[in-house]
């Protein structure tokens, strides 16, 4: 099973590392972090917190980017293209594929991650000339961003177990922009009343609360993240990619594969 | 036991806006396949040969019925282990090259690590793509990657091989590399269970062939059964031109050399035939019954629904 599901796995990372696409995006936020101490130049003594923000909210928005890019395809696209039917056919559970897909993903995202974060703190070291103590903490951001992308890859690959890429690519983004702003609609939903109370709270549960994933601001302004946030954030987005990740295989062992 | 068993397989799609239509795809298929033969899976396009090789490879599911291969349930991932299959117009990951592709199905197929690379090069060797290097499947021909097809559906020494449409779309040198291919698997003893519409291929290669239409099993049998089935004629030879006058009504078609007449006369017409020429007192040469071809069988069966309307 282990070989299967890393075979799976390396494969899909193969897929998305051979893919010019990526690399344009890469490229793309690499130079958006490289040219954040020109911005920072601009803005009288705020040049830090400037690339911290641009850096750090490119590292976020280019990662879940890439989960939606490459995330709405992961299923669909082996549908589409049958490429699903030879592995259908051999010793590979159904689950074992979805599982598969996704840890691929999160390989390439990883590596992704890993890349831009270089880039980001060499913007730094270029920008102050020296990186402290405080510049350790800002990889909490880049962790709640890692658990950020961990939640839409579960996401994307629910919807592409059951939708075309493009449906699919609405949908997880519809959710990201929902999940960004889940705590305006838990507000609402305190002030509700009756079935919009209800309807409202429940959609905020049901929801991905990326809100309380973004540190960023707090980060910037050296504000300390405490542990507690830090164990729940994990617990949390660790516990919502399972269930909507077991949603997905739920979905997939009762397909037709046309 | 048999390699593959189905019992009233059946698959139905629904149809319309709201799916509330069912349109049968295949109806209630029975069909037994032995060990060790090449069974052809015969029918025009849209036969619903294509709907029961994904419900055997789990790809689909059925509607009602069940289907076994070495006596267990198709599904079962035991199974899995022992059959290969190759899709029709198969499409493999593009961006991979062939031994890498290779290396892929036989991770999920469970080839041990040990003597795998050997295993890819004498496949490759095998189907002729020995040397492609690492040239991406993108850049392969139709007839390169149905080699590959090949070449994946048996990389793990499977028992059972299906193979969907084989030789569909490709050039006659193409095709005549993948039946001595098939040809190689049927002489190492495996089970192969192809579909397809190119009837020569069939018969050239299978033991015994089914034929579906509509979803609906026509026939099966053995293949020089289902020909001499179609044998309607027989070729009658005679010495003794003066008796052709007794029976040149029931000849269609005579030709007299010297004495002897060869004549070919209706199989419902040769007992009365041969009285006459008893009765003419000319002297029998033979009786040889004229075989119909596999096609010949296969529009009767694809066209009794026409008739039967």
């Amino acid at each position: 099973m282990i070989s299967r599901l890393s075979a799976i796995a390396l494969n899909t990372f193969r897929e998305a590392v051979r893919d010019r696409v990526l690399y344009n995006l890469i490229v793309f936020a690499l130079l958006l972090v490289a040219g954040a101490p020109l911005l920072g130049q601009i803005s009288i003594d705020i040049e830090r917190l400037v690339l911290v923000n641009v850096g750090l909210s490119a590292i976020s928005l280019f990662g879940v980017v890439i989960a939606i890019f490459i995330g709405i395809g992961l299923v669909s696209k082996e549908i589409e293209k049958k490429t699903l039917y030879t592995i259908l056919a051999r010793p590979v559970r159904r689950w074992e594929f979805i599982v598969g897909k996704s840890s691929g993903l999160l390989m390439t995202l990883a590596a992704n991650t890993a890349l831009m974060t270089a880039g980001f703190y060499a913007a730094l070291l270029i920008d102050q000339r020296h990186l402290g103590r405080a510049d350790a903490g800002l990889l909490i951001a880049v962790y709640f961003s890692a658990l950020q992308f961990l939640m839409m890859t579960a996401i994307t690959l629910l919807f592409s177990t059951f939708s075309t890429s493009i449906f699919s690519a609405v949908f997880a983004f519809s959710l990201f922009v929902i999940g960004t702003f889940s705590e305006d609609l838990r507000n609402f939903a305190a002030l509700a009343h009756g079935i919009t109370k209800w309807f409202s709270t429940g959609a905020a549960y049901i929801v991905p609360n990326f809100a309380s994933l973004n540190v960023i601001a707090q980060v910037g302004h050296e504000q300390p993240i405490g542990g507690r946030l830090i164990f729940f954030n994990t617990l949390y987005a660790v516990l919502y990619s399972a269930a909507v990740t077991a949603g997905a295989v739920l979905i997939f062992e009762r397909r037709n594969l046309k | 036991m048999n390699a593959i068993e189905t019992q009233s397989l059946s698959k139905d799609y629904a149809v319309g806006f709201w799916k509330r239509q069912l349109r049968p795809a295949v109806k209630s298929l029975n069909l037994t396949v032995n060990l060790g033969e090449t069974f052809g899976f015969l029918g025009p396009n849209g036969a619903g040969k294509t709907t029961t090789l994904k419900m055997l490879m789990g790809i689909i599911f059925p509607s009602a019925g069940s289907a076994t291969i070495l006596g267990k349930d198709c599904l079962d991932p035991a199974v899995k282990q022992k059959i290969g299959f190759l899709p029709e117009q198969p499409y493999f990951y593009d961006y991979l090259s062939a031994p890498e592709l290779l290396e892929y199905y036989a991770q999920l197929s469970g080839v041990a690590p040990a003597g795998r690379k050997d295993r890819i090069a004498e496949l490759l060797a095998r189907v002729g793509l020995a040397d492609v290097g690492n040239k991406q499947l993108r850049k392969f021909s139709k007839g390169m990657l149905q080699r590959v097809g090949i070449a994946q559906a048996i990389i793990h020494d499977p028992e059972v091989i299906f193979l969907d449409e084989p030789m569909s779309g490709l050039d006659p040198l193409g095709r005549y590399e993948i039946r001595e291919l098939i040809q190689s698997l049927k002489d190492a003893g495996k089970t192969i269970f192809f579909s397809t519409h190119i009837l020569s291929d069939a018969e050239a290669l299978c033991d015994r062939v089914a034929v579906i239409h509509k979803g609906e099993l026509r026939g099966v049998g053995v293949v020089n059964d289902l020909r001499s089935a179609t044998a309607e004629k027989s070729e009658v030879i005679w010495q003794g031109a003066e008796a052709l006058a007794a029976v040149a009504k029931y000849a269609a078609d005579s030709h007299v050399t010297g004495d002897t007449v060869r004549a070919t006369v209706s199989t419902q017409e040769l007992d009365l035939v041969l009285e006459r020429l008893r009765q003419q007192r000319a002297r029998l040469v033979s009786v040889t019954p004229l075989h119909g071809t596999l096609e010949e069988y296969f529009l009767a069966k694809t066209a009794e629904e026409a008739v039967r309307a």
